[in-house]
């Protein structure tokens, strides 16, 4: 599966996103180490590592989330487009309309399933009239693979759905404020199967339209849905490339105990 | 199966341990069901006991007279000017009821058993030619006709019918004989006197002393109502918008920690320390009036206000991470997460709070008395914002000086006043249990 899209991935070289030496402490613990990373843009890009290991405190850093952390503080650079995306002119809050999170546990706002969706919309002014409100929640429903299962009851709770359904009203309403990045913190951990696939189908379908990031535990996961895997371990990243180079021939020993299951 | 000892054990004996273990649950169960009888004992013995002697006062005996206005005793010009009209005193208006009364008891053949006009008198409240003259100085075109009236009956004969007064009490009473109880017998049996529905206690003023039968709280209500009002229109928006500035929007370091500390501290400071406060801050540098609603109002502000904090702190707390989490990834801000989202949740919280803060300053009377609210006060304060800076009454503080008196007719008005405030605050939960149910998303 991975062979099959290393000739896809050869179209997207551009970096969208690009971290230098990015460090993180939460007061005097410094959760992260020195971090250079490439988000390539339209590719799937994994975060792989053992728990503590600073993938999920890296994902943060993107949309700056970290922010709500009074004990964190970020240095280092990380450009998107070629900003500074802590540059003191930045407003988070426009940074996080361009880069989209879903979290790891569904956390569907306690309103409708069509007021989950065009909550974004509306408070970025992105539509005019109602009817063009609509469309972008019948297209972002679409684009979650959830349209078919929710159209006929838009007013329901969004948190009378089920997990998947849930975890994937999420990502219908990240998607619906049209980012040009997508941030997963493990989004199937609280997923079974069944719904695991569905999202992993789903991730692969969003990556024509804008890069994914993608948190995870589960190794087959990232085998399966990215292109590019980064190896994250102790706060330092150990090892970033292809994800079919990472799972076949690691360069470093500590990716391959991780890979392998003799760490982690 | 085997115990410590290494004995071999029956699944169907429990064992000593097993025992002693369901015992002690036992005990404990019969202790926390003899807990909760003793509270709803008290709760009964409470609410029939107040109920017992307090439903009497929204009974109000009363003698329904036929009155000649008569335009020579009344209106000797003829020209109906109320200014003029007002140099007939309520002596006068007494003259015009005492005949009346004869007149009545001659025409229905109610023997008057001897007495003396004064004594006939003596049946009726001291308030009813007051009440005569009033009305009759507010429409002055009534003078020359003759006018249907209800007067109260004196508190001892209001008391006869209800059974506090007895012929054998009155022996020995400088105010009631038992001549003139039987007359008020009579009278009754003749259907010349009536019980009906009290509206006068819960719209009339204070009343002196020697007329109990005339005390109402209409100033109390009012200025509860009044002060209510000032404090829901300060605290809740001042407590809601501390607490999410301190819960939200606020650093957490040394000086946030400090102010929670006294926030919490503040709530259980006994209220008449308030009081101390308010008649330095408000009364004496301030200069705001005396006996004032402003001035409980802003008192019961200042003892609810922690109440209300804490509160809302607890319930904006109790809000998940995760719906600010979702708020923020979308790109609102932290207002918009606030406002759209954790705030809705958080509301049933925050009015449950809020009720009962105003539930707690409703029955406060402890700083009242220290501001001058106990004064009595025979006007009602003017509508607001101007009335709030008239002289008024508080209903816990109306409970309190009426159980001072000597007179066993205002016990019943005590006990009837307790029964209004707490229909006033179970209006008041009922409000908050409504509120809450339509703020509460089934989601």
């Amino acid at each position: 599966m991975n062979d099959m899209r290393l000739t896809e991935r050869a179209v997207t070289e551009k970096a969208k996103m690009s971290a230098r030496g990015v460090q993180v402490h939460y007061g005097t613990n410094h959760a992260l180490k020195d971090v250079d990373v490439d988000i390539l843009d339209k590719t799937v890009t994994a975060f792989i590592g053992p728990s503590g290991c600073g993938k999920s405190t890296f994902l943060r850093c993107l949309n700056r989330m970290n922010d709500t952390v009074a004990s964190a503080r970020v240095t280092g650079k990380i450009e998107m487009d070629g900003q500074d995306i802590y540059d003191p002119r930045v407003d988070p809050v426009q940074l996080r309309a361009k880069v989209g999170m879903v979290f790891q546990k569904p956390n569907p706002f306690p309103k409708s399933i069509y007021d989950n969706v065009a909550y974004g919309p509306k408070i970025h002014g992105l539509t005019r009239t109602k009817a063009e409100l609509d469309e972008v929640v019948e297209s972002s429903l679409r684009k979650a693979a959830l349209w078919n299962e929710v159209k006929d009851r838009l007013a329901a709770p969004g948190t009378g759905l089920s997990g998947g359904q849930q975890q994937r009203l999420c990502i219908a309403r990240a998607v619906a404020t049209s980012p040009e990045v997508l941030l997963m913190d493990e989004p199937c951990s609280a997923l079974d199967p069944i719904a695991t696939a569905q999202v992993e189908e789903l991730i692969d379908e969003l990556r024509a339209q804008f890069s994914v990031v993608i948190v995870t535990h589960s190794m087959q996961q990232a085998a399966r849905v990215s292109q590019r895997t980064a190896f994250f371990h102790l706060g330092s990243l150990v090892e970033y490339g292809e994800t079919g180079t990472i799972f076949t021939s690691p360069r470093d020993p500590r990716t391959e105990s991780y890979i392998t299951g003799r760490i982690g | 199966m085997s115990d410590a000892t290494g004995h071999k054990t029956s699944l169907l004996e429990p064992d000593a341990r097993t025992k002693a273990r369901n015992a002690a649950e036992r005990r404990f169960r019969l202790m926390g069901l003899s807990a909760v009888g003793l509270g709803v004992l008290a709760l009964v013995v409470l609410l029939s006991s107040v109920l017992g002697n307090g439903l009497s006062a929204f009974q109000q005996t009363s003698i329904s007279l036929t009155i000649p206005l008569d335009e020579k005793k009344l209106d000797k010009s003829g020209k109906r000017d109320p200014a003029v009209m007002a140099k007939v005193t309520t002596v006068g208006y007494g003259k015009l009821i005492q005949e009346a009364l004869k007149d009545m008891l001659a025409e229905a053949g109610v023997d008057d058993g001897g007495l003396k006009p004064k004594e006939l008198m003596g049946l009726l409240s001291k308030e009813a030619a007051a009440d005569l003259r009033d009305r009759v100085l507010a429409d002055p075109s009534l003078v020359g006709t003759t006018l249907s009236f209800n007067a109260m009956a004196n508190g001892r004969v209001d008391g006869f019918f209800k059974g506090r007064v007895t012929l054998k009490s009155a022996e020995r009473d400088a105010n009631i004989t038992p001549e003139q109880l039987q007359l008020a017998q009579r009278m009754a049996d003749a259907g010349l006197i009536k019980t009906g529905f009290n509206w006068a206690f819960l719209t009339n003023p204070d009343a002196s002393e020697l007329r109990p039968e005339s005390a109402g709280l209409g100033v109390a209500i009012l200025g509860s109502a009044y002060m209510m009002l000032i404090v829901l229109v300060l605290s809740l928006p001042i407590g809601v918008a501390a607490s999410i500035y301190l819960e939200e929007l606020a650093p957490k370091n040394r000086w946030t920690d400090l102010i929670e500390i006294n926030i919490a501290n503040l709530a259980a400071v006994p209220s008449i320390v308030f009081g101390i406060l308010a008649l330095a801050l408000f009364i004496n540098f301030l200069g705001l009036p005396q006996s004032a609603p402003i001035v409980g109002g802003l008192v019961l502000t200042l003892m609810t206000l922690p109440t209300i904090i804490i509160a809302t702190r607890a319930s904006l707390k109790s809000v998940p991470q995760g719906v600010r989490d979702a708020a923020l990834g979308v790109g609102a801000s932290k207002m918009q997460a606030i406002f759209h989202h954790v705030l809705p949740l958080a509301m049933p919280g925050i009015l449950t709070g809020t009720i009962l803060g105003l539930a707690r300053a409703l029955g406060e009377s402890a700083p009242l008395l220290l501001i001058g609210m106990v004064a009595f006060v025979k006007d009602y304060p003017a509508s607001p914002p101007q009335g709030f800076f008239d002289p008024a009454s508080a209903l816990p503080v109306q409970v309190y000086s009426w159980t001072q008196r000597a007179d066993p007719a205002f016990a019943e008005r005590a006990s009837g006043a307790i029964i209004v405030l707490m229909l006033f605050l179970l209006t008041m939960n009922a409000v908050a249990i409504i509120l809450r149910r339509r703020f509460e998303r089934r989601w």
